[in-house]
């Protein structure tokens, strides 16, 4: 008897994300039960319905497990240094402001290394979005503390339960000016990628933390099971509050997590207060960057 | 092509070295500039943050240098060319992205007013002891190119240079100039938007569909896409191969870093460019460079008329090493003397490339100050004797 496995196997349709992924890349790095392929996803869909010219839509990303994320997306796509993702990102939309460019990236990448930036561009309000994937730990490197890991939380170099205080990132962006901060976790499909979509159709730095399992190193270290009882816990403990005051928003250990949008405030951005502030001060002189770049051609 | 009459301010000006190189990378098109404020380098953002605004460009004054670097290497993407300004402290930060540009082949201008180091070192006062890193302070193999400027004339036109010179090649530039000749006032000539010859980016001509950014066609230098452009590109800091992905084999280390040295050490005849004098009859040679190079002519001088048969050789690039002219010096002159303001960095390339067949004696000088011409004029007759 002949099993019909290749018939059937002709007939899988298309990964309905793919024309916006690099499939010839696949497998990716991820472990099994790793929130990041789910983030990815949302993105692309949410990209995919924004109506955006995608040509025109640059990703990058730093280092670590996140800062994959840029490597599998078909998109101008850049894999930086540790922590630059924000600031060569910054170089990419103001040397061409007609881009839409999006960072993906980790917690130890956007928030620790590269803290700095992060609250500099907030403060600009560098058009940017920002998904910032929180798996509470340094997965690329081996399970490092990071500065999100909850208090008492495990890491390989806080073998006997974390003591320093975690960044609480909606706070953190929003204390910096970030005029758009939600946050999700990646049990929450459809609304990361309706908040995706949205952040799309807005302006300025835009910021949300996606909450995400890491069942190799953060949910062993710490006895929480496998990438799904991770998603099981976010089920049962994530709580939905639009527009809770931010500074209520600390990740305790194994505790509930609050999700939703938090802030949305337009502001002007960086190229718009700058425009605006040289075109009061220079009149007819001012001069702007042309949308499509400063590049002189022959 | 002729550069846009926009960004040059033509006519004969009293600058300083600093505003010369503001006025150079403004006439070679530089329409991006990422930086953070450190003596003795400011002036030059402050003279291009006053200009940019009527010419279509963009200054951003970064957090630190670390993000300068960084969003320099990013808006280079774009197309646009661009530049970052800093001294001793600040290159030690940039090193970081000066890697990832070499590594993509990311074209960009770094300049480096040199002061006094190591650490804070001397903020105000000259120092020529960053030559050495500009060529290896990023980990890893890879070339770059450097040129320093003896003058404020000469920042302008090397500046120009630099960038011709990193669009054509694709790597970081570095202008390696210093406190002296930052902060000297001189005329500084610039000519007719019409008469300054700068090179545009190759844009590759293939399809979206055709296109591989680190894809090789004759000469070892990729055809480059502007982010926005539909090629749907990628870019790494990873070893990559040639769609730009990463590779993390001994093979693809071997072909991604091999060409990136190549690129350069192929074309070296190309880039180099040196001042000589009185070199046909010469006995010792004196090598010099920046602030130093015209103390050293000084002291050059005073020897041929103390009866003694000196030569001079002023680096105007310093990276890639002139190898092969030191190499043939090397076989017929007695030796080389190199002044420098720090204690022995470039006169370890020209030991190395005298191998032993003329002596090679070192003038230090720990910073703070330029040479007396007069200790200059005692080692070349002691290499003389």
């Amino acid at each position: 008897m002949t099993l019909p496995v290749n018939r059937i196997a002709a007939e899988v349709p298309e990964h309905p994300s793919a024309p916006l992924l690099r499939m010839e890349r696949l497998p990716h790095v991820w472990c099994p039960g790793c929130g990041i392929g789910t983030v990815v996803k949302c993105f692309a869909t949410a990209l995919e319905r924004s109506g955006l010219d995608l040509d025109k839509v640059s990703v990058v990303s730093g280092i670590g497990c996140s800062g994959r994320v840029a490597g599998y997306m078909r998109l101008d796509a850049f894999h930086t240094t540790h922590g630059r993702a924000i600031p060569f990102a910054t170089g990419l939309k103001l040397g061409r402001p007609e881009l839409e460019v999006a960072v993906v990236s980790g917690d130890g990448d956007l928030v620790g290394i590269g803290g700095n930036h992060f609250i500099h561009a907030a403060r600009r309000n560098i058009d940017l979005l920002v998904i910032l994937i929180n798996n509470f730990i340094y997965g690329m490197t081996g399970g490092q503390n990071a500065p999100t890991t909850p208090l008492s939380a495990k890491s390989s170099t806080m073998p006997f339960g974390n003591f320093e205080q975690p960044f609480c990132l909606p706070h953190l962006a929003a204390s910096s000016g970030a005029p758009y901060v939600a946050r999700w976790t990646c049990l929450h499909i459809r609304r990361l990628t309706w908040a995706i979509e949205e952040a799309l159709d807005r302006k300025g730095f835009r910021f949300i933390e996606v909450v995400a399992p890491c069942p190799t190193l953060y949910a062993r270290l710490n006895k929480l099971g496998t990438g799904l009882s991770e998603m099981r816990f976010y089920h049962d403990n994530a709580e939905i509050r639009h527009g809770a005051d931010t500074r209520d928003l600390d990740v305790g250990f194994h505790q509930k997590i609050v999700c939703g949008k938090f802030v949305d405030e337009p502001r002007p951005t960086f190229l718009e207060q700058k425009d605006e502030h040289y075109e009061k001060q220079l009149g007819d002189e001012y001069v702007p960057m042309p949308e499509e770049g400063g590049m002189i051609h022959a | 092509m002729r550069a846009d009459p926009a960004g040059v301010l033509t006519g004969a000006h009293f600058l300083d070295g600093d505003y010369a190189c503001g006025e150079g990378a403004m006439a070679a098109g530089c329409r991006f500039v990422a930086g953070y404020p450190i003596t003795p380098s400011t002036e030059v953002v402050e003279r291009i943050s006053r200009r940019f605004p009527s010419m279509g460009g963009t200054f951003i004054q970064m957090e630190d240098e670390l993000a300068s670097m960084a969003a320099v290497v990013g808006a280079s993407w774009t197309g646009t060319k661009c530049m970052t300004v800093t001294s001793g402290p600040g290159f030690s930060l940039m090193m970081e992205n000066i890697g990832l540009a070499a590594m993509m082949e990311t074209p960009c201008v770094v300049v480096n007013v040199q002061r006094g180091g190591p650490s804070t070192g001397l903020p105000t006062m000259v120092g020529q002891a960053d030559v050495m890193q500009a060529r290896w302070g990023s980990h890893g193999d890879y070339e770059v190119i450097a040129l320093c400027p003896q003058s404020p004339q000469e920042a302008f036109d090397l500046t120009i240079e630099a960038f011709n010179l990193s669009e054509t090649y694709r790597v970081p530039v570095f202008l390696m100039m210093d406190e002296c000749v930052g902060h000297m006032t001189e005329k500084v000539v610039i000519p007719e938007a019409d008469q300054i010859e700068v090179t545009t980016r190759r844009l590759t001509g293939k399809a979206p569909g055709d296109y591989l950014p680190y894809e090789i066609n004759g000469d070892s230098i990729p055809e480059f896409a502007r982010a926005g452009d539909g090629y749907r590109f990628h870019s790494t800091g990873l070893t990559h191969d040639a769609q730009g992905y990463p590779v993390m084999s001994t093979e693809c280390q071997e072909t991604c870093v091999r060409r990136l040295l190549d690129k350069i050490l192929e074309n070296t005849d190309e880039i180099i460019r040196l001042e000589e004098d009185e070199l046909e009859d010469a006995e010792v040679v004196v090598v010099a460079y920046g602030i130093t190079a015209r103390v050293a002519r000084m002291a050059t001088e005073k020897a041929r008329g103390d009866g003694l048969k000196v030569g001079f050789l002023r680096l105007i690039t310093l990276w890639p090493f002139p190898e092969r002219r030191i190499r043939d010096l090397a076989a017929r002159v007695r030796g080389f003397v190199v002044p420098e303001i720090n204690y022995g960095q470039m006169v370890l390339e020209v030991e190395r490339c005298a191998a032993g067949r003329a002596e090679t004696l070192l003038v230090p000088h720990g910073g703070g100050s330029v040479h007396d011409p007069e200790v200059i004029v005692q080692a070349i007759a002691e290499v003389a004797r």
